[in-house]
């Protein structure tokens, strides 16, 4: 019987991920010198069922990797090593190295076999390093060089003894001793002793209890190795003892073990005993390796397609759908009911039909404010499915932040809170990079380090806050640090000299700190590699504004800045504003409006004979007839209450004057380049209620186009 | 309804990929036109759309087909013949049109749709290259079907983003 495993795969990959993230954050919180043994044991955990999985389904390098991983941890756990820095930075190393190779195994690319030598090395070097306590179980797998190794664990033998005493929980972890009985009946000749001494009487028999045990022989050519990984998923479960068959003496293992069949003590002796030399030569042989540096990093690959709902969720739904089904049935009857009448009242009688006729229409109302309670839940609750924490996110910062903080010689604190804030899958796997472009940027150029903050009477540690919170159908993602803030005369003096601004232009301090968004702005001095190439800020922006959201940034010279991003809750539904130009109905998204109001006459002023402005409070704003826009025939000389909606575009406001406003709804999002091509004043169409098409405005392109006209002399003012 | 004036009919070939050879016809104006029925997905009735803002003048605009966005274009004012009020017999033609890396819906309207057409690959003559209303770029070929002459329209040419692109940039800047 073959089970195709490779439908599995995604699971395993997902869930190996997932405990990646695990060990990474236990790690960060690790105390170096006294080590929790819960946190250890929860790191030890996680790559222990990476190890089982990959060994399952044949990812024997990631298996092999795990192992070494998890002896070093099994170490602290016991308190047979102390929990120092540099474990810690190396368990990490590894953490990073197993997810490349993972993400190797998945994408079926190419590991970059030097970095995962090098990290052998390292990591058997810390192994090696307190040899002198080796009654603790010190089972160093030489696994980068295999051809050595082989002499170890392939010692050609008559046969192998194997003790498998099983703990009684064994069988609920889904594992089946006739299975591995069966797997190991095909390396070798088995016979197998059961010792059934402890089956209670029947009548206290669990079922679920495992409490037979087994003393196998399994003769032939087999390799240890082999018999182990029969043995891989259920090695912590069980008491087991690998003993050559009594009269091999060829093995070394035979000197050094005792040749006893049965040991009933609790000692786990999975793996060989190295011989020790062997592993200085490896780890000598790998430092050499570990000085050329990792050459290629494989490229990331593109997002899983599946994703986790809770269980809550779906029920919620299912609840939803019930309610529907209800209300269906309501309405149904009506239905009914209204047919059984007009029967009725066509064959006479009309004294009491207009009062049952009112009773029907009462209940009709209310099965239709019913059905509409429940649609709007119903698609409430399909796309909280698509939601996730935030979480997923900002579990990266740490171990970011942890990184380069160390490399940059600073101080820093970060504070997270509202992880729990939902946020659409899509908008969360873009919105990944900008956030850790932000917190880099936040590292690099706003906290200083411990000595110039010291001076500027500040606490050496320099605090770094994420934060997120819903707020009307948007989430907020805040990024704050307690660093330097922006040198507004530096950005302006940078702005000048890039040409983004002229010499004599009079900004706002508001204006000045988002210039640092502009196309190639870069104000470092030097350019790092954490950040500082100009183009961060830039992209940053672009993705955020690709999201349906918006950044913008605070900051006081000396105290900090705050970047703020405000985003959509979701990409499929948008809030918007319908509005009508020229006999068409469009929507303008609602995050991009600031107000609407009626335009008055004297507040338009037109500069320099072209272009309208219109005075607002103590704002100058300009102004761009939709018409005009979109090519439609305008005959509206005097703008003299007319409706214009002021929207942001790039951090200013815009207004655009519509003909009509008609209210506001929700509205789901289509695509026009799926059957159409881009266009650029509009970023997508929806349906509404009456089944047409109406198309949702880019008042980014708008204002684009506006200008491409009016260079182009088609607009005059 | 449909004649076939293949020479070679017992070819086993043809027979097979019957539908290889099939045509369906719409009218414009007295000119008939046939494209590969294949690629039709469905034939309806002319709906209001909702216009494009800038787009090129033979774009109508697009219509909610069943939830997806599906654009139309006026094929008399795409060969830029004279251009006629849609009454209750004209028709848009829905194509699935092949093209820069992905398959898209799009609907022609058209005066009226004619016949389906069974034409042998080999009666599909090159168009003669002179005095014709259409770039030669559309056309598959033409055929002769009960003394009647059909152009054999290539879809994917004549929708292609390209050419929409191109007139939106022309269209853009003589517009308005």
């Amino acid at each position: 019987m073959s089970i195709d495993m490779s439908q599995f795969h995604e699971a395993f990959f997902e869930e190996s991920f997932e405990g990646l993230e695990i060990m990474e954050s236990e790690l960060l919180t690790l105390d170096v010198g006294a080590g929790d043994v819960e946190i250890i044991n929860t790191i030890f955990r996680a790559a222990h069922s990476i190890k089982g999985g990959a060994g399952t389904f044949g990812f024997m390098n990631v298996s092999e990797f795990t192992h070494v991983m998890e002896t070093l941890l099994d170490e602290m756990r016991d308190g047979s090593r102390d929990v120092t820095q540099f474990a810690v930075d190396s368990l990490l190393g590894s953490v990073d190295v197993l997810r490349t190779m993972l993400e190797a195994a998945r994408d079926n690319t190419e590991v970059d076999e030097e970095m995962v030598a090098a990290r052998y090395a390292v990591l058997n070097k810390i192994l090696k390093e307190e040899v002198s306590d080796s009654s603790s179980v010190d089972d160093v797998e030489p696994v980068p060089a295999p051809p050595a190794d082989a002499s170890v664990n392939n010692a050609v033998g008559e046969g192998w003894v194997i003790s498998f005493i099983p703990h009684t929980d064994l069988l609920m972890a889904g594992n089946d001793p006739v299975r591995m009985f069966r797997a190991l009946s095909e390396l070798g000749e088995l016979s197998a002793k059961v010792d059934y001494s402890k089956l209670p009487p029947f009548t206290e028999l669990v079922p679920e209890d495992l409490y037979l045990s087994w003393v196998l022989t399994l003769a032939g050519d087999i390799s240890k190795a082999d018999i182990e990984e029969v043995f891989e998923w259920v090695e912590d479960d069980c008491d087991l003892t690998i003993t050559p068959l009594v009269g091999n003496t060829q093995n070394e293992q035979a000197v050094a073990e005792p040749a006893a069949v049965v040991e009933p003590v609790a000692v786990s002796t999975v793996a060989p005993r190295p011989v020790k030399e062997k592993v200085s030569d490896n780890s000598a042989a790998n430092q050499v390796a570990e000085k050329k540096k990792p050459v290629t990093k494989p490229k990331k690959a593109t997002e899983s397609a599946s994703i986790r709902v809770g269980i809550d969720k779906v029920d919620e739904i299912i609840n939803l759908v019930g309610e529907l089904v209800i209300t269906q049935s309501m309405l149904d009857q009506v239905g009914e009911d209204l047919e059984a009448h007009a029967e009725a009242a066509s064959v006479g009688g009309d004294s009491g039909s207009q009062k049952i006729n009112a009773d029907i229409l009462l209940r009709l109302n209310k099965g239709l404010a019913q059905l509409e309670r429940n649609t709007r839940e119903l698609q409430d609750g399909v796309m909280r499915i698509r939601m996730l924490p935030i979480s997923f996110v900002f579990s990266r910062m740490p171990r970011l932040v942890h990184d380069l903080s160390a490399k940059l010689n600073k101080k820093i604190d970060l504070q997270v809170s509202g992880e729990e804030t939902e946020l659409d899958k899509t908008v969360m796997e873009n919105i990944g990079d900008p956030l850790v472009h932000l917190v880099r940027n936040a590292l690099d150029h706003g906290i200083e380090t411990p000595d110039i903050r010291l001076a500027a009477g500040k606490p050496e540690t320099g605090i770094l806050t994420l934060n997120a919170y819903h707020q009307g159908g948007n989430v907020i993602i805040e990024i704050k640090d307690d660093g330097a803030g922006i040198n507004k005369a530096r950005v302006r003096a940078k702005a000048i000299e890039k040409g983004i601004i002229a010499e004599g232009d009079s900004l706002t301090d508001d204006e000045i700190n988002h210039l640092i968004f502009a196309p190639g702005f870069s104000t470092a001095e030097v350019v790092s590699d954490v950040s500082g190439r100009g183009v961060g800020m830039d992209v940053v922006k672009t993705s955020i504004t690709k999201l349906g959201g918006r950044v913008v940034v605070q900051s006081e010279e000396g105290k900090g800045s705050v970047f703020t991003i405000r985003l959509p809750l979701t990409l499929a539904i948008l809030d918007g504003q319908l509005v009508t130009v020229g006999g068409e109905s469009y929507v303008i998204p609602l995050i991009a409006i600031i107000e609407s109001l009626q335009v008055d006459r004297t507040q338009i002023n037109a500069v320099a004979g072209k272009a309208e402005v219109y005075k607002l409070r103590d704002e100058y704003i300009p102004i761009i007839r939709a018409r005009a826009v979109f090519g439609v025939e305008d005959n509206k000389a005097d703008l003299h209450e007319s409706l214009m909606v002021i929207v942001e575009v790039d951090g200013s406001p815009v207004g655009i004057i519509v003909d009509e406003l008609q209210g506001q709804q929700q509205v789901v999002i289509k695509s026009l380049e799926t059957n159409y091509r881009k266009v650029e004043t509009m970023s997508g169409a929806t349906i509404l209620g009456d089944g047409t098409v109406a198309l949702i405005w880019d008042v980014n392109g708008m204002v684009s186009v506006h200008k491409k006209k009016l260079n182009n002399g088609v607009i005059k003012a | 309804m449909s004649t076939s004036l293949d020479p070679v009919s017992d070819d086993v070939e043809v027979t097979d990929n019957i539908h290889e050879n099939q045509y369906l016809t719409f009218l414009l104006g007295d000119e008939e036109y046939g494209v590969d029925i294949l690629r039709v997905q469905e034939i309806r009735g002319w709906d209001s759309v909702t216009t494009i803002p800038n787009a090129p003048a033979f774009i109508k605009g697009v219509i909610n087909l069943r939830g997806t966005i599906v654009s139309i274009l006026d094929l008399r004012e795409r060969f830029g013949i004279e251009s006629v009020d849609y009454n209750e017999l004209t028709v848009v033609v829905v194509l699935r049109v092949k093209g820069e890396g992905k398959d898209r819906i799009m609907g022609v309207v058209v005066d009226a749709v004619s016949e389906v057409y069974h034409i042998a690959e080999n009666d599909l003559k090159d168009p003669p290259d002179l005095g014709y209303a259409i770039n030669m770029d559309y056309m598959k070929g033409m055929a002769t079907v009960d003394n009647k002459m059909v152009s054999i329209l290539d879809i994917d040419q004549l929708m292609s983003l390209k050419d929409i692109d191109d007139a939106t940039e022309s269209g853009g800047k003589a517009g308005a």
